[in-house]
């Protein structure tokens, strides 16, 4: 039983180990900076959510259409819960982005968990947006004041 | 004629069990090694050695016990066994240490300590791997002083407090234990590593050195700083008590504070 094993080597390193091309741009800086600065500004829009929602008035027994129809009544908080939406989803997919880029071990892996997550992402945040921008309290039946 | 000496002049009569260290107490340990012989088995295995061992001995003097009594194809790593040269880190109790500073007596012995090559790395033989890879990350961040302007005729002067900017990162001994304890670096060795990053930071922060710029912006790559999640591995690894994953930031914020 013979098994030739190669000679020990220098200046060769196993193809799984080469790194690639010097990525260009500082994209994983700004990702990096965002993550701290948006989570700053997401604890205050989030705990202001919670709050206004389920401490104030009735609570959370008051949340209906008609106590989201006069919340968004007034411009302050259609602006709140849209950056709301913009921060925690681009936050949340940017961190499940940084896990898949940790565990996923093969490329093909990498790039379909991403681009579900993506597609995902971009589905959610244009769902949102378009719902806080073309909201309209008055439904057929509506018995709110400004739509009599 | 006879070759007995003469007693020398300072011996001192000592009553029984008095002074010296006493007897070292002694006690059986089960040294649990990784075994991979590629020549002979195509898969890695665990062997259990039992052993009598000293309250002196360390991993390192177990694992000598091992191939210089029970198995000569027992194959590790090592040159100074004192702590210096970094060449026996390893997986001791699924921790990464330096066999030569971890004590017997320190682990649990009433349960086998395992022993086992370090993570991430081309497994080669039993204990040994293939360090390329941690190597060639270390020479792209250009280990060595870069200084533009005159050549000082006497040595280059820093002040104090200058030096103590990186002080802590000069003690690295590229052992590799904090770059193969790092779970980003398990997935796909693509990260630049803890080590090539401790030891950039020991020449970004020097004021005598005038490449640090450089050097940020090979960090600043996709597998460079950015990938580092600051789960402290590293900095528990290291045999030099090196606050890694500080230096890390240290180099984060060193990008940031130039480019932003």
């Amino acid at each position: 039983m013979s098994v030739s094993i190669p000679a020990p080597r220098s200046q060769r390193i196993d193809p799984k180990y080469k790194r690639g091309p010097k990525s260009h741009g500082s994209f994983e800086k700004l990702a990096w900076l965002f993550m701290r600065l948006s989570g700053v500004v997401l604890i205050v829009l989030i705990f202001g959510h919670l709050f206004t929602n389920l401490m104030v008035g009735e609570g959370i027994s008051g949340i209906s259409f008609g106590f989201v129809a006069g919340k968004w009544a007034a411009l302050v908080w259609r602006v709140w819960d849209l950056v709301l939406l913009w921060l925690a989803m681009l936050h949340g997919a940017n961190g499940v982005r940084t896990i898949i880029n940790d565990y996923a071990e093969k490329h093909a892996t990498r790039a379909w968990l991403k681009g579900i997550l993506y597609v995902a992402t971009i589905f959610i945040i244009v769902l949102g947006s378009l719902v806080i921008f073309t909201f309209d309290p008055c439904v057929t039946g509506s018995e709110l004041a400004q739509c009599l | 004629m006879s070759t007995e000496l003469p007693e020398p002049a300072s011996k001192i009569e000592l009553k029984p069990g008095v002074g010296g260290g006493g007897e070292i107490p002694s006690f059986d340990i089960t040294l649990r090694v990784r075994r991979f012989l590629p020549e002979a088995t195509a898969d890695a295995y665990w062997e259990d050695f039992k052993l009598t061992m000293y309250g002196t001995d360390r991993v390192l003097d177990a694992l000598h016990k091992v191939k210089w009594e029970h198995d000569g194809s027992l194959s590790f790593r090592r040159s100074c066994a004192h702590g210096v040269c970094g060449s026996d880190a390893m997986r001791i109790n699924g921790r990464n240490r330096l066999a030569c500073k971890t004590l017997l007596k320190d682990l649990d012995t009433s349960k086998p300590i395992t022993v086992e090559a370090i993570k991430g790395l081309p497994l080669e033989k039993d204990l040994i791997v293939d360090m390329e890879p941690f190597f060639q990350s270390y020479r792209e961040i250009m280990p060595f002083l870069i200084s533009k302007g005159h050549e000082p005729t006497k040595e280059r002067y820093q002040s104090a407090e200058d030096h103590a900017k990186f002080d802590d990162t000069t003690k690295c001994i590229l052992c590799a234990a904090c770059t193969s304890s790092c779970p980003v670096f398990w997935t796909d060795g693509q990260y630049f590593g803890p080590a090539a990053i401790v030891n950039a930071h020991r020449f970004i922060f020097d004021s005598r050195d005038d490449a640090g710029d450089m050097r940020l912006e090979i960090l600043n790559d996709k597998e460079g700083v950015w990938r580092c999640r600051t789960t402290f591995n590293c900095s528990e690894a290291c045999p030099r008590g090196i606050q890694v994953t500080k230096a890390i930031a240290e180099v984060k914020q060193a990008i940031l504070a130039r480019t932003v």
